[in-house]
């Protein structure tokens, strides 16, 4: 029932994302970027899953992940976006910007546009000027929009040398994640645990709109807009904390759940069935949130004001085996649905999911691990 | 102390020209700085151009290997895995397990080997194809040394079956064996060479064996002395060959590569029921023999010669010397250490062994800039003397990003070590400080719950609203919340917004008693009292009457103290006389707004109701 690849592919990788399929495409994705970090040489990557016909030198079986090609990345990588078919944001810990291309015909990546100082303390004017991690970048082709460490909003646009518009100073401490509303708002979250509201129609500075959470200042780390209701968006905190915000209702988050043990690095809503949401964190696990149920009245996460203080996906440990965890859905369904965890300490899963059934994490900084659900 | 078993190495330092100029060097925990100094070594009248480089010289380039590091991952899952083990299993079900991890090391170091193999073949004729082979032929060797390890101290083969295992061990080691057997089995009785060899758990005792095979061995002797094969020279030495007999197998000197192989040889026609205990008597003679005093030994079969003696420190100390890394050395002696063969003697320079390689591994890895959280699960292990080696690590880890710094935070905090949580949050909120980013400096200085830091935050917002007239980082001290309670200066910082944010909204009353209350309840810095005051002004000069008799009373005393604990230095020069004069017309302006603001609350409250 549960398939996991795993290999060991010698550097630290961050990010992965898979590539988008071409709208109305009925294949399941086939190939992911991927960004590392913490290497002397940091490098972005594509793989391809496809099946290779006969089983390779080493009896690699159908599944197992192939390197198509990589490029050098000067930086860690803190994020990757795919901007369209074949170009790939990636944001670095120099406060740079990268488009890569790829090209499929001789399958190589390449530079097709750079913005050096997106990202930075003191401006490349000064005489000690120093550059800031840029955190996260959000697309909408041909639009991009990065967040960094400097408190910094900027909107690129492909083939524009410039910054488009630039927010300076958006914020005091850093931003982590961006996220889109309805273009042209932008959400981000910062680390002392706050949503901002921006739109780039207005021309000034300020946010339209600021959310937080009463109580201790968190940061937040991750955030991610439901797919069919554009003001609804999941956070995910340095606490583990999941929140679920409703832009349009006052400053108070939805719902609070408690989840992980530590940072809560990624949060996603499932594209096209939007009651999944799938968190990653630095406790080394991956979780699956389900807020469908079988009754003919449908409550969903976002509406309803109570909501149930643990997850409806349980996580407990595999006797015998200890670093494994088993997912599993308690409740009235007498079939229980599994997805096995890997979980060491100190690991971090890193993940993206596909559009099919296909959930992919990078775990332990070395390893990709791959699981096929049914 | 110890003495060299070879010179050491010299390695030149590029663009330093060493006839002219001296080096200094400093050590760090995995490597070595080196530069020039300004000393010429001869007279000052040749001025050479200097370099101006610092190098960095590390020992131990493997750690950077792309292909070794996946030797280091995986064997981290194993070694970690390892001391999970339960304790109470003992016996055999114990060093069952003990063996299987044993051959997982063994089967992590044989799939390094394999792709390292691949690389070497496709750069056939690079330098760099050359150092893979190199490699290579090392890794072999620490499998070669693991494997008889393994048989010896883990397995702890007896009589018997000891000889088989010694068989599998060369066989894998050497492929050329395999010609040999095939010429054995293709003679006269394969069928009693092949009932011989029983498998291992045949309920065959030790003497019966003994038995059988000392009936065949005479039988053999019996055909060789009747001459059987006299007509055949060829079969005739290898029927002396069957014997164990030296001289015949010495001339088949380029079948057996090595001298373990012509041991293993030895013992399977003259020994096959060898005890572990005698193994080093025929391992001595056989090395003896082979070299036949034409070569010496090399590093490696001094180590496989102190393993044969069953010498585990004598091994031990051979492999730290010979290879480069401390791998191999680390994860070997963790291993005995669990098989309880290792007695806890203490070294004179720190704990027992096994802690002292594995800490120096950890800090091999602690020196990479990838690998330290490899290194952090290492130090967990190491009772003694792991946590204070981790706490000293922790703290030099370069931090080039937050979210890498947050990674090290969760790991100083998953082990309660509040000082470096502390310190590492210092530095970073000072680098924010720094960059001008106050919000990040409050965050961090909240995570560490660092008072005296949230203080100083505080401190720079209120300079900063001094010298601009008005607040930076709204959003930030808007939102502070319970944040506010770790320092004083915060939570005068969050008041004293308030009440900017009150005297907006006109709410004045509100406005006027949070005033007074910042400055009554002592958490206003008394640098700030003036502006206080000053603040205080357009409320007092409004038309309707804010301040009541009482509070105005409150604020003339604080102004009285204020004025009265200024001290008067002699020799002021122009500027001061300026700043004094200043003071002096505010300090009047107040006084008058004050005393007519007395005056009014004084006949309002005496009045009656609506008039």
């Amino acid at each position: 029932m549960e398939e996991i690849y795993a290999k060991f592919v010698s550097q630290k990788i961050s990010k992965t994302r898979w590539r988008p399929l071409p709208p109305g495409s009925l294949q399941t994705a086939e190939t992911f970027a991927t960004g590392s970090w913490d290497n002397e040489e940091n490098y972005v990557s594509l793989w391809s899953i496809g099946d290779f016909g006969n089983l390779d030198s080493d009896g690699g079986f159908e599944g197992d992940h192939q390197l198509l090609c990589s490029i050098k990345h000067h930086g860690d990588v803190m994020d990757l976006q795919f901007l369209d078919q074949e170009r790939i944001v990636a944001a670095s810990s120099t406060g740079c910007v990268t488009i890569f291309l790829h090209h499929p015909n001789n399958q190589t990546l390449s530079v097709s546009q750079q913005w050096t100082a997106a990202h930075y303390h003191t401006g490349p004017g000064s005489p000690s000027c120093s550059n800031a991690p840029c955190t996260g970048v959000v697309c909408n082709n041909p639009e991009i929009v990065t967040v960094g460490e400097d408190g910094r909003i900027n909107l690129f646009r492909a083939d524009h040398k410039e910054a488009v518009r630039t927010i300076d100073n958006a914020d005091s401490s850093t931003l982590h994640a961006v996220t889109f509303l309805r273009t042209p708002e932008i959400l981000t979250v910062n680390s002392i645990g706050q949503l901002k509201i921006w739109d780039f129609r207005q021309q000034g500075n300020e946010p339209t709109q600021i959310l937080s959470l009463t109580g201790d200042r968190v940061p937040l780390h991750c955030v991610d807009r439901h797919p069919n209701q554009q003001h609804v968006v999941a956070t995910g905190g340095q606490d583990g904390m999941l929140s679920i915000w409703d832009v349009r209702q006052g400053t108070m988050p939805v719902s609070l759940l408690k989840a992980h043990e530590a940072e809560m690095w990624e949060v996603h809503f499932h594209p096209s069935n939007p009651d999944h949401l799938f968190t990653c964190s630095e406790d080394g696990s991956l979780w699956h949130w389900d807020a469908s149920t079988d009754g003919p009245e449908k409550s969903s996460l976002f509406h309803q004001a109570s909501l149930p203080s643990s997850p409806t996906i349980v996580i407990s440990r595999a006797q015998g085996s200890p670093g494994r965890q088993i997912a599993r859905e308690p409740g009235k369904r007498n079939s229980f649905r599994q997805y096995i965890v890997e979980h060491s300490k100190g690991d971090r899963a890193k993940w993206k999911r596909t559009g099919s059934n296909t959930l992919m994490t990078m775990q332990k900084s070395e390893e990709s691990r791959m699981m096929k659900k049914n | 102390m110890e003495e060299f078993d070879s010179e050491p190495t010299v390695t030149w330092i590029p663009g330093v020209n060493s006839q002219k100029k001296q080096m200094c060097f400093d050590w760090g925990p995995g490597e070595m700085l080196v530069c020039e100094t300004s000393f010429n070594r001869k007279e000052k009248s040749e001025m050479v151009a200097g370099c101006p480089f610092i190098h960095i010289i590390r020992k131990d380039i493997d750690v950077y290997s792309k292909i070794l590091r996946k030797l280091f991952n995986e064997s981290h899952g194993i070694f970690v895995g390892l001391q999970r083990i339960e304790e109470e299993l003992t016996g055999k079900s114990r060093k069952a397990q003990l063996v299987r991890v044993s051959k997982n090391y063994r089967s992590v170091i044989r799939a390094c080997m394999e792709e390292m193999h691949q690389f070497a073949v496709a750069d056939k004729d690079s330098a760099r194809g050359r150092q893979f082979s190199s490699q290579v032929s090392i890794l072999s060797a620490m499998e070669l040394i693991w494997n008889l390890c393994e048989i010896l101290f883990i397995e702890v083969a007896p009589a018997g079956p000891l000889l088989l295992y010694l068989l599998d061990w060369v066989r894998l080691h050497v492929c050329e064996v395999d010609n040999l057997s095939a010429d054995v089995l293709g003679s006269e009785n394969p069928s009693k060479h092949e009932s011989f060899w029983n498998l291992p758990g045949n309920t065959q005792t030790l003497t019966e064996l003994e038995l059988r095979w000392q009936h065949w061995h005479e039988e053999c002797e019996r055909h060789l002395q009747d001459g059987t094969f006299a007509s055949n020279p060829h079969l005739e030495s290898l029927c002396k060959v069957l014997l164990g007999d030296d001289a015949a197998l010495l001339e088949q000197k380029e079948l057996l590569s090595n001298w373990y192989h012509f041991l293993v040889t030895r013992l399977l026609y003259s020994q096959p029921t060898v005890k572990p205990m005698d193994l080093h008597l025929y391992a001595q003679s056989s090395l003896d023999l082979f070299l036949g005093g034409e070569s010496s030994p090399e590093p490696l079969d001094n180590i496989l010669m102190a393993a044969f003696e069953f010498d585990i420190h004598q091994v031990i100390k051979e492999c730290s010397l010979a290879l480069s890394n401390w791998w191999f050395v680390a994860h070997l002696t963790d291993l005995l250490d669990h098989c309880k063969l290792l007695q806890s003697h203490n070294l004179y320079f720190g704990s027992n062994m096994r802690e002292f390689l594995l800490l120096e591994y950890a800090s091999g890895l602690f020196a990479h800039h990838s690998l330290w959280q490899l290194g952090v699960d290492y130090c967990d292990h190491c009772p003694e003397l792991g946590r204070v080696s981790l706490e000293l690590h922790i703290e030099r880890i370069p931090l080039t990003t937050e979210q890498k710094a947050l990674k090290v935070l969760r790991v100083c905090e998953q082990r309660q070590m509040t000082e470096q949580v502390r310190s590492i949050c210092k530095i970073l909120a000072m680098k924010a400080v720094r960059n001008n980013r106050l919000g990040s400096a409050l965050s961090w200085s909240i995570r560490a719950k660092d008072a005296a830091f949230a203080t100083l935050v505080s401190d720079r917002f209120l300079r900063d609203y001094c010298e601009r007239g008005c607040f930076s980082d709204l959003d930030l001290i808007d939102n502070l919340g319970p944040a506010m309670m770790l320092s004083d200066r915060l939570t005068f910082l969050g008041k004293y917004r308030e009440f900017h944010r009150l005297y907006g909204e006109k709410r004045f009353v509100d406005a006027a008693s949070l005033l007074l209350s910042l400055m009554t309840s002592q958490i206003a810095p008394r640098s700030f009292w003036m502006t206080l005051l000053t603040d205080a002004l357009p409320l007092l000069e409004q038309k309707q009457v804010i301040f009541s008799a009482e509070q105005t009373y409150e604020l003339l005393r604080c102004l009285e103290d204020l004025t009265s604990g200024r001290p008067l230095c002699g020799e002021p020069d122009v500027q001061q006389l300026q700043d004094d004069d200043i003071e002096t017309t505010k300090v009047e302006i107040l006084r008058l707004a004050l005393a007519r603001n007395l005056a009014r609350s004084i006949i309002k409250e005496g009045s009656l109701e609506g008039s």
